[in-house]
């Protein structure tokens, strides 16, 4: 039976990873889209991603070497990424509850990190077991784990009445999105319980993530209550893990695409540029839309021959 | 704001309450806003009862159109003949639906597209950047996210066939199509709202592919959009009926004309092979502001520029309204705009003042030019008349600009291009500084003038009244808190500058439904009249303050 709590993290693992990575390929190869972009856009240079302006600000602005900036974007995208900047700029009543739950999720991914970290050193160099670095590694860990369970359950918790009692989003609510949010409030819940009952140090989650780490499946020194709250929790969160790319909640794989590819998706297509060279075969699919406008004289078509006639002038003739 | 507070304070007093399974329902318009829902704008229109009262549609219009969203009518949707009618439209608008979400028939947008079908969190933060729902106090039909959250659950339920448990109820029939596609004209698609969520949806996207959908599928369109709009521009040469000679004959009698203002010879080159620009205006300016066109001809010939226009059908009206409901319509404008430029070759296309022709062209058309086309560069009038500004070829004199002036950013140059900066330094080199006030937010965050997405020409029934309560309405308040500080009469006039020709006649339809010039002294022009009226070689008084 010990096995069960393994087997279950290690098939969420793979779905999480799996769902995540094939959603990636899914938006990576996709078509490349025309440009519609919208300022501001992080990465452009000399000054101008401040006040959102672009290269077209310039001068024939194609004879001018583009000033990019990594660092421009990042600036953006982490503040973005760790504290919802956007949210709180344009819907702070909303910020207060969804930047705790997402800052809680981060919280509690760096614990899960910070353990697997743990296991390594210890794997590697067990020397240093006991050492400042172990020490230090263990409180934050600590403070990760206890700080990104209940972070995530008061956001959750703070969603769901929003979700359920402002006006605004309650029509637009399913009972999936109740679901998901009672879903993080329980797994979470059994969580906080089991570590704050019988495990204050992390000792067995650690050792858990220790040996899914190496594929050591030893049972666990717990049984009784602690036995079965721990294989609920683990069975929970790893459901958990495995549900949220399947879900809309996989929108942080869209919010890649929808920055760096839609909203700052700006590059100009130059002659001999890589757009250049994609645009012969997208216009030479075939167009399937029905209007007289674009079907009317009955003969297939591809965009391009679609694009290039003029059945308005035909008719004037 | 004014100080009757944010219009969001009102949202309480809402009793409209819509729900989204209402757009399927048998129940008449889902809502009908009175004025007295609405905030009152800053002085001296701060009475809501000297407001122009809202005309009912008319008993043939109700008979005849598809007019149960909230009692007017942008699209002219003939009401089905019978239940088999009904059911092949609703048909049609699933195989359209279906298409949207096929790479070889929608490509052009299929990965934006689907992140915002598939990612929206639900959290409303796109409503409050909406200039409609704002000004409407709030309506529940207005919020972007309505008609999208529509989209998305029709696109869960009947493309994808997954549950409505997980994505919300929905139900289809030919009520909610109909709604559906007049709702998708209740946006300005300005994009305003993309730019707040915190995800990246887009609604405005949506509310385009709807259109889409609508248009390429079900041959349902804005008559002023498509029949009087590209398809008479690919037709005849313009979306305003002028032919190749009509134009050569209008552009002689503003060359006189200005000539006559400006003391300064104007004649207008057609069709010059080798020119430098090929420069394109809105053939609108040429009809209805010749004063536009004539001022860039002046401003070009003075600054020594090798410049033309083309005869060539289409390529004299920069306009291209396909960019707001069809994308093959565009791409053909568009194709005759850059074939037009490559057999004068030319070594770029410059547009002139109109916002959507500038994206349309430049951003939006660029990854469909193959190689052969993409080696015309595509610019916007606003590089072009700064470099004449620095280039210090022309003199201006700013006292001769010596009353307020605002700037509107139209959407397209601003926050879908990034064009900030060119039209305030001009505006520095030639507006005292003391005249000068921005609008609050402006550049970038702008909002849109309330004509944006073709709403500026489209008049039917009671729509430009409709424009004029909602989609308008910010814009005007605006104008109002920007020379909020100036004595509101007609002796003090004012100069509201909307370098895009949309904007120019949104702007002039909202200052028209309020008698703004009358009771309060507000005018409207382009950036290239500022500039003429400061040319220190040219006659004073080139813009003319009567009313027009």
């Amino acid at each position: 039976m010990h096995v069960i709590p393994y087997l279950v993290a290690y098939a969420a693992l793979l779905v999480f990873a799996a769902a995540v990575v094939g959603r990636f390929i899914m938006f990576s190869k996709m078509p490349q889209h025309l440009r519609w972009e919208l300022y501001p856009v992080a990465h452009e240079g000399g000054g101008k991603a401040v006040y959102g302006g672009s290269f077209m600000e310039d001068f024939e602005w194609w004879k001018k070497p583009r000033e990019t900036s990594v660092a421009g974007e990042l600036k953006v995208m982490i503040p973005e990424i760790l504290f919802l900047v956007a949210l709180k700029e344009h819907n702070r009543k909303m910020w207060t509850k969804s930047f705790p739950f997402h800052f809680g999720l981060y919280m509690l991914t760096a614990c899960t990190v910070l353990m697997v970290l743990s296991g390594l050193l210890r794997t590697f160099w067990p020397d240093l077991e006991g050492g400042a670095l172990f020490k230090v590694l263990h409180w934050v860990v600590l403070v990760c784990g206890f700080g990104g369970m209940i972070l995530g359950i008061f956001g959750a918790i703070g969603l769901l009445i929003k979700r359920l009692t402002d006006r605004g989003l309650k029509s637009f609510t399913s009972p999936a999105d109740i679901f998901n949010l009672v879903f993080f409030i329980v797994a979470f819940g059994f969580s906080l319980l089991y570590v704050v009952l019988f495990d204050r140090d992390f000792t067995t989650v650690a050792s858990f993530v220790g040996n899914l780490m190496i594929a050591k499946f030893s049972a666990l020194p717990m049984a009784g209550n602690p036995g079965l709250v721990y294989a609920v929790s683990v069975v929970l969160l790893s459901l958990l893990l495995a549900y949220i790319p399947l879900t809309h909640m996989s929108h942080f794989v869209g919010k890649y695409f929808a920055y760096h590819a839609v909203r700052w998706g700006d590059e100009p297509n130059l002659p001999g540029s890589k757009h250049s060279k994609n645009v012969p075969d997208l216009l030479n699919q075939n167009i399937g839309w029905s209007a007289p406008h674009i079907a009317g004289d009955g003969k297939g078509k591809t965009w391009a021959e679609a694009a290039t006639e003029n059945p308005a002038r035909e008719e004037e003739k | 704001m004014s100080d009757q507070g944010h219009p969001g304070d009102r949202r309480a007093e809402l009793k409209q309450l819509v729900e989204l399974t209402d757009i399927s329902a048998d129940c008449g318009p889902l809502a009908d806003i009175p004025l007295s829902q609405q905030i009152p704008l800053p002085p001296p229109f701060d009475k809501l009862e000297d407001e122009p009262q809202p005309t009912p549609l008319t008993d043939a219009a109700k008979e005849k159109y598809e007019c149960e969203l909230d009692g007017t009518i942008a699209v002219n949707i003939p009401k089905p003949e019978s239940k088999e009618e009904e059911e092949r439209l609703v048909k049609s608008f699933l195989s359209g639906m279906k298409k949207l979400f096929e790479e070889e028939n929608n490509w052009i947008f299929l990965k934006p597209l689907v992140i915002s079908a598939e990612h929206c969190a639900k959290c409303q933060t796109c409503s409050d950047s909406c200039h409609i729902y704002e000004e409407s106090g709030g309506a529940e039909l207005y919020r972007p996210s309505y008609r999208s959250e529509i989209f998305r659950r029709i696109y869960h339920k009947y493309i994808k066939g997954e549950s409505e448990w997980v994505h919300g109820e929905i139900d289809l029939n030919w009520k909610a199509v109909a709604r559906l596609i007049e709702l998708s004209y209740r946006c300005n698609l300005c994009r305003r709202c993309a730019q707040t969520c915190p995800i990246g949806v887009d609604n405005a996207l949506l509310a385009r592919e709807i259109r889409k959908v609508a248009s390429q599928e079900m041959n349902i369109q804005v008559k002023e959009l498509h029949e009087a709009g590209s398809v008479l521009q690919q037709k005849v040469g313009s979306s305003t009926g002028m032919n190749d000679l009509v134009l050569k004959d209008n552009m002689e009698f503003i060359d006189e004309d200005t000539e006559e203002k400006t003391g300064i010879k104007v004649e207008t080159p057609f069709d010059v092979e080798g020119a430098d620009i090929l420069l394109i205006h809105n053939a609108g300016e040429i009809m209805a502001w010749p004063e536009n066109p004539g001022a860039f001809h002046t401003l070009f010939n003075a600054a020594g520029l090798s410049w033309t226009l083309s005869s060539d059908l289409a390529a004299y009206d920069g306009i291209n309204y396909g960019v707001w409901y069809d994308d093959v319509q565009f791409a053909r404008t568009a194709m005759l705009h850059m074939q037009a430029a490559k057999k004068l070759g030319v070594k770029k296309i410059v547009l002139g003042e109109c916002g959507h022709a500038h994206k349309a062209l430049t951003v939006i058309a660029d990854r469909i030019l193959a190689e052969g086309l993409n080696d015309i560069p595509r610019e916007s009038c606003m590089t072009v008349l700064l470099d004449i500004v620095r280039s210090g070829k022309i003199k201006f004199d700013k006292s001769r600009n010596d009353f307020p002036v605002t700037l509107h950013d139209p959407c397209n140059m601003t926050r879908l291009m990034g064009i900030i900066q060119p039209q305030r330094e001009i505006i520095e080199a030639i507006v005292p500084a003391e005249r000068f006030r921005e609008m609050a937010p402006h550049g970038v965050e702008n909002y849109c003038c309330g004509g944006g997405s073709g709403f500026a020409i489209m008049s039917g029934h009671n729509f430009s009244e409709w424009r004029h309560r909602f989609s308008g309405r910010r814009k005007f308040r605006q104008i109002l808190e920007a020379f909020g500080d100036e004595e509101m009469t007609k002796e003090n006039p004012k100069y509201v500058c909307a370098p895009c020709s949309n904007c120019k006649g949104q702007i002039r339809d909202i200052i028209s439904h309020y008698d703004a010039w009358e009771k309060a002294g507000i005018h409207y022009g382009g950036l290239v009249e500022l500039m003429v009226n400061a040319m220190v070689d040219a006659k004073p008084d080139f813009i003319d303050w009567e009313w027009h």
